[in-house]
């Protein structure tokens, strides 16, 4: 199937950064050397041998807060990618293939959610409503289903005008037939590396809301809340802030990475095998 | 200007205002109509019913929705934002100073930001497929996956901390002179340069590469123009629309960095005012704050298109 | 024969010229291939050579080579290119600047896309020109509008005036000819100047380059696939193919006595033997006064048309692009709803709508696309494209599946190898191949089929053809045959309908159609079809009633 050595060195290596970072998060209680909020030392203590990241605000071992950060950021944006995708995908393909008053009013009404910045509207609707997992994710999830609804239906209504998707037409297929087997697989790839795309873009989003103080609530802590812990001691020179801010740029690269290199590989094949 | 044109520009504003308008009930509606009393979050869980009450009779949540969101569109357009909840002063007068602010950062980071990237853009299609492009590519998909106070942590403890170059606090205030306030937002303004920089170099490249490939800069080829004649006479005509298109979207993009890169530097402008009144949920002030960052961005929108209308020939020379 | 020619009288001598290009195939390494395997040409001042062959010949990369030009990482990495007396290839960049737009210009296949749309004609026109500072702004200026007038454009003094969108595709390719000879270059490179034009279109603008190149004794390459249109215009003919040189020679001997096989195939390509059958007594399928529109507009793509196919039989549709042709076939296959008028078959009405329609009446109408690459889905093998209808419609599955798709790859002159194959692993030829096996998998009585060889090289459609009227001959299927070529229309047609502009100007028996007298519209459109005779153009030009279209 896939040969290693085919797969080109960057996306290799996000590859691998990726997997990093889920493993961290999925066997956290068992690698980190600390609890969560266990205060073992002094505050904002350098980097040593025994805290290898060195301490945070409140005297808590770093490398142990982001290992358990990995966990709460992957969770959080992975479920708010799975709610994107599905919700806009399968609207977004209905949409195509049923036409109609049916696909104005969807069409619409992204429109309109698409005409204000996701970040500003997230903040009007995080203004009322309760700070907690569930609200998070639902408010990330619809608002960023937006673009996955606009991706998907345009590749469908393109797939949907194609001669083979008119002769099964012609031939009298149904309409599950046409989704599911003329108009899905062609549609994949480019799905797939929009995944990757929007998965890059709910850590990013996640980071920046509990950064602003306005997602994941302490003790609790994300990467991006993190950053809000430890920004104070940027102006004494403390690089603790950078740390999780780093961590959440080198898990966007490496996704990117990856996508990139499943986009390339699907669209040079033009369709075909793979 | 012809008619066809004229007709396709008004077209283009008039959706605009009408959807100013919609996404003014969406506001309006995201506040008010969503699970979660104002009157409840704002005095907390162990309010009594009667403060409640009291509360909600101040805010005038007793009359039905409908009343409530034109009172507040009513008051917006008479420039009437209501006052705060939690300080009580008047949102409009608190505000005015800080869009100033705002669109102060935003100016001088789109000034900086806007030529360089059509310059970097060029450099990239010029040396196609070299190193320098390769590595403008490389940075530009780094630069898409920093968060931005990444950026904006990095330029405070290098430039602010370690080099005491530039304040890492971008203090601002009535009457400061031009320089020291340039001096104050050197930072922010390098931190939305950089946010902003890459994505629009990437799509200035993709512009021009695209209208690079076309058969008529062959053409202009094959009649033996200079390389820098090509781009200059057949290229850059028709990749003027494009551009304006890409560095209008990203200027909506930068409005939206502004929010976080103002928090970080704690500068007094609208995202950090929009920021802190969601923290203590104070809905008159973010609906304003959240009408004002959307009617901008819708406007730069328009702009785009309608500079996209006015670029094209087939409009303006129509048969 | 180069030799045998007074040197001084040559412009251009092209020595053993090889080109390559790289390739980055999926997946692999990078690789060289060549395009041009050390191909010589010559060319005296003032003549005119044909360049003649099918896709991937290397024709375009040969008539570039002499402006040293490469498209897309293209490289001459081999031989010379003598032009007026020195190699070009030595002179560098500034060289081919110098050369570009003053020895040599260049005629593109597609003027519409070739005219920058920003600036007005003139000043395009003129640029050259006025860049190599061989004539002053109103001196060149002048010339276009002569240029103009040569070439038969409407309104010479003022058409410079207009920008590219504003005027018609056939006016834009003469006005790219202009442009050419408006610096009164030695040589011009006309590379498939009329191929998309329609073909009424097509034969005014093949006589005003001819014109033209006489009366300013020009040479040129004259670059094309279609041998009667080379015929008419050149002295001498090349036939190439993958990039190899197969026969040179004087445009009559090329035509009436080719050397090679390859050639002689070239020249024969049209020759299909098709005894026309006498239309039976009773139509199986009846088009009556159908008329039809797009959405909710007024304009009438389909105006009170009548036609019948009689069973087993070929009904030819002919019309240029816009006749309603193709629009007539999304009528009867329900796809667009008659606003008026019936479809009758076996006696009796068709569903106005696909949807309405009974599996049984679609399996009998089946349709084979024009252009087969997005006729069938990327992601499914052969197996599955031809093995569906007989899933579909008659429940075979599993072995005996295989078995049946296996004989229709038989059919179709693909063995069973193709099976597990993907479309994108197909040639053109191929493809189409497999699209007629899908719709021979419904047994179907009427196959329509959509422009189904114009998107393919001469010998390859030629091959599709004798294919599909083997295949009438043994499943005694009928054909609604949509075409614009009028030769293809004479090789296999029983009956033909002439359409122009949404109506049938012309309807019967293919000898009766194709014998005077004549309509006007068809007398045009038989008089436009070039043949392969030296002095048809002349001929043609001089019979004609009625300006063509696209004028």
């Amino acid at each position: 199937m896939l040969d290693i050595k085919r797969i080109p060195i960057p996306a290799l290596i996000g590859i691998v950064l990726t997997a990093l970072f889920v493993l961290a998060a999925i066997f956290a209680p068992w690698i980190a050397p600390h609890g969560n909020g266990e205060i073992v030392g002094d505050v904002w203590e350098p980097m040593s041998a025994t805290h290898w990241l060195g301490t945070d605000n409140l005297g808590r071992d770093l490398l142990s807060r982001m290992i358990y950060g990995a966990r709460i950021t992957l969770f959080i944006a992975v479920l708010a990618t799975a709610l994107s995708f599905s919700l806009g995908a399968i609207l977004g393909f209905s949409a195509a293939v049923f036409g109609g008053w049916f696909d104005t009013l969807l069409s619409r009404l992204v429109d309109l959610l698409m005409s204000i910045p996701t970040l500003i509207m997230a903040l009007v609707v995080l203004s009322v409503l309760p700070t907690n997992l569930v609200t998070l994710i639902l408010v990330m999830g619809v608002l960023d289903s937006t673009r996955v609804y606009r991706l998907s239906r345009a590749v469908a209504v393109d797939i949907n005008v194609m001669d083979y998707v008119e002769a099964a037409k012609l031939r009298g297929e149904n309409e599950a037939w046409i989704i599911f087997r003329e108009i899905l697989p062609n549609a994949l790839s480019p799905l797939v590396s929009e995944l990757g795309l929007r998965f890059i873009y709910a850590v990013l989003f996640l980071s920046t809301l509990s950064f602003l103080g306005l997602g994941v609530q302490p003790p609790d802590a994300d990467w991006g809340g993190m950053v809000k812990e430890n920004k104070d001691g940027i102006v004494f020179g403390i690089a603790a802030a950078l740390i999780p801010a780093a961590a959440i740029a080198a898990l966007a690269i490496s996704v990117n990475l990856v996508a990139d290199w499943v986009l390339n590989r699907t669209t040079s094949l033009k369709g075909g095998r793979g | 200007m012809s008619s066809p044109i004229v007709k396709l520009v008004a077209q283009r504003v008039a959706l605009g205002i009408v959807l100013l308008l919609a996404v003014s009930v969406l506001i309006f509606a995201g506040t008010q109509i969503l699970p979660g009393d104002v009157a409840q979050a704002i005095l907390g869980q162990s309010a009594t019913p009667e403060s409640l009450a009291n509360l909600r009779e101040q805010l005038g949540l007793n009359q039905p929705a409908y009343v409530r969101y034109f009172q507040w569109l009513g008051g917006v357009l008479t420039g009437d934002l209501g006052t705060a909840m939690s300080s009580g002063q008047d949102i409009a007068t608190s505000i005015k100073g800080r869009l100033w602010n705002t669109l102060f950062l935003a100016f001088w980071a789109a000034i900086v930001a806007v030529p360089l990237a059509i310059i970097l853009g060029l450099i990239a299609v010029r040396y196609r497929n070299g190193w320098v492009d390769k590595l403008i590519s490389g940075l530009a998909l780094a630069s898409t996956s920093f968060p931005e106070f990444f950026i904006g942590y990095v330029l405070v403890y290098f430039f602010a901390v370690k080099w005491q170059i530039f304040p890492g606090i971008s203090t601002v205030y009535d009457g400061m002179p031009f320089g020291e306030r340039m001096q104050a937002i050197a930072l922010p303004a390098t931190a939305l340069t950089l946010v902003v920089l890459a994505h629009m170099m990437r799509m200035t490249r993709a512009a021009i590469l695209n209208v690079m490939q076309s058969a008529y800069v062959e053409t202009a080829e094959l009649k033996g123009l200079s390389a820098f004649n090509v781009i200059r006479k057949h290229a850059f005509p028709n990749a003027i629309a494009p551009i304006i298109n890409v560095v209008m979207l990203n200027l909506a993009y930068l409005i939206v960095g502004v929010v976080v890169v103002e928090v970080i530097f704690v500068y007094p402008g609208m995202g950090q005012y929009l920021v802190d009144h969601v923290t203590k949920r104070d809905v008159p002030v973010v609906q304003a704050v959240g009408l004002i960052f959307a009617a901008v961005y819708i406007s730069l929108n328009i702009i785009a298109d309608i500079a996209a209308i006015i670029a094209n020939p087939r409009l303006r020379h129509p048969k | 024969m180069a030799d045998s020619k007074a040197k001084s009288g040559i412009l251009l001598d092209i020595r053993n010229l090889r080109i390559e290009a790289t390739v980055f195939p999926p997946g692999e390494a990078p690789k060289n291939i060549v395009l041009v395997h050390d191909v010589s040409l010559t060319l005296e001042k003032g003549k005119v050579l044909g360049l003649i062959g099918e896709s991937g010949a290397g024709k375009s990369t040969i008539g570039l080579s002499s402006m040293g030009y490469g498209r897309g990482g293209v490289r001459i990495t081999g031989g010379e290119v003598i032009l007026n007396g020195r190699d070009i290839l030595k002179g560098g960049k500034e060289g081919f600047r110098k050369l570009r737009g003053r020895e040599v210009c260049y005629v593109a296949q597609s003027a519409a896309a070739a005219f920058n749309p920003a600036h007005r004609l003139m000043d395009q026109v003129v640029e050259a020109t006025l860049l190599h500072g061989t004539a002053t702004r109103a001196e060149a200026e002048k010339r276009a509008v002569a240029l103009f007038k040569k070439l038969s454009l409407p309104n010479p003094e003022t058409i410079g005036e207009r920008f590219p969108h504003q005027v018609s595709g056939g006016q834009l390719q003469r006005v790219m000819t202009a442009m050419a000879l408006c610096s009164e270059p030695d040589l011009i490179v006309f590379d498939e100047p009329t191929t998309a034009l329609d073909v009424t279109t097509q034969i005014d603008v093949l006589a005003a380059i001819k014109d033209a190149i006489r009366d300013t004794h020009v040479a040129a390459l004259y670059i094309t696939h279609d041998l009667a249109v080379v015929a008419q215009v050149s002295d001498e003919i090349m036939v190439l193919r993958h990039g190899r040189l197969v026969e040179w020679g004087g445009t009559r001997q090329i035509i009436k006595e080719p050397r090679q096989e390859y050639t002689n195939a070239l020249v024969s390509v049209h020759e299909i033997e098709h005894q026309e059958q006498k239309p039976g007594t009773t139509p199986f399928l009846s088009v009556k006064n159908v008329t039809a529109a797009y959405g909710r507009s007024h304009i009438k793509v389909l105006k009170n048309v009548s036609v019948d196919i009689y069973p087993g039989q070929t009904l030819a549709v002919v019309g240029e692009s816009g006749s309603g042709k193709s629009t007539l076939a999304r009528a009867i296959t329900g796809l667009l709803p008659p606003e008026e008028g019936t479809v009758t078959f076996d006696g009796r009405p068709l569903a106005n709508k696909l949807a309405d329609r009974p599996k049984e009446d679609l399996r009998q109408l089946q349709m084979i696309y024009q252009m087969a690459d997005v006729a069938m889905n990327p992601r499914q093998t052969v197996g599955t494209i031809i093995g569906r209808p007989l899933e579909f419609y008659f429940g075979i599955r599993g072995r005996e599946r295989d078995r049946r798709v296996a004989d229709l790859l038989d059919k179709i002159e693909m063995g069973k190898g193709f099976i597990d194959r993907y479309p994108a692993e197909l040639s053109g030829g191929q493809k189409q191949r497999v699209c007629i096996a899908r719709s021979l998998a419904a047994k179907p009585k009427l196959i329509i089929c959509d422009e189904v060889t114009s998107a393919l090289d001469p010998l390859v459609a030629h091959g599709i053809l004798e294919l599909l009227l083997e295949l009438q001959k043994e499943e005694s299927v009928a054909y609604l045959f949509i075409t614009h070529d009028l030769a293809t229309v004479k090789s296999i047609a029983d009956s033909i309908a002439v359409m122009y502009r949404g109506e049938v100007v012309r309807y019967g028996a293919k000898s009766k159609v194709l014998t005077p007298p004549f309509d006007a519209y068809t007398d045009l459109l038989l008089s436009s079809v070039p043949e392969m005779e030296i002095g048809w153009l002349e001929k043609a030009i001089k019979g004609r009633r009625m300006a063509s279209a696209g004028n």
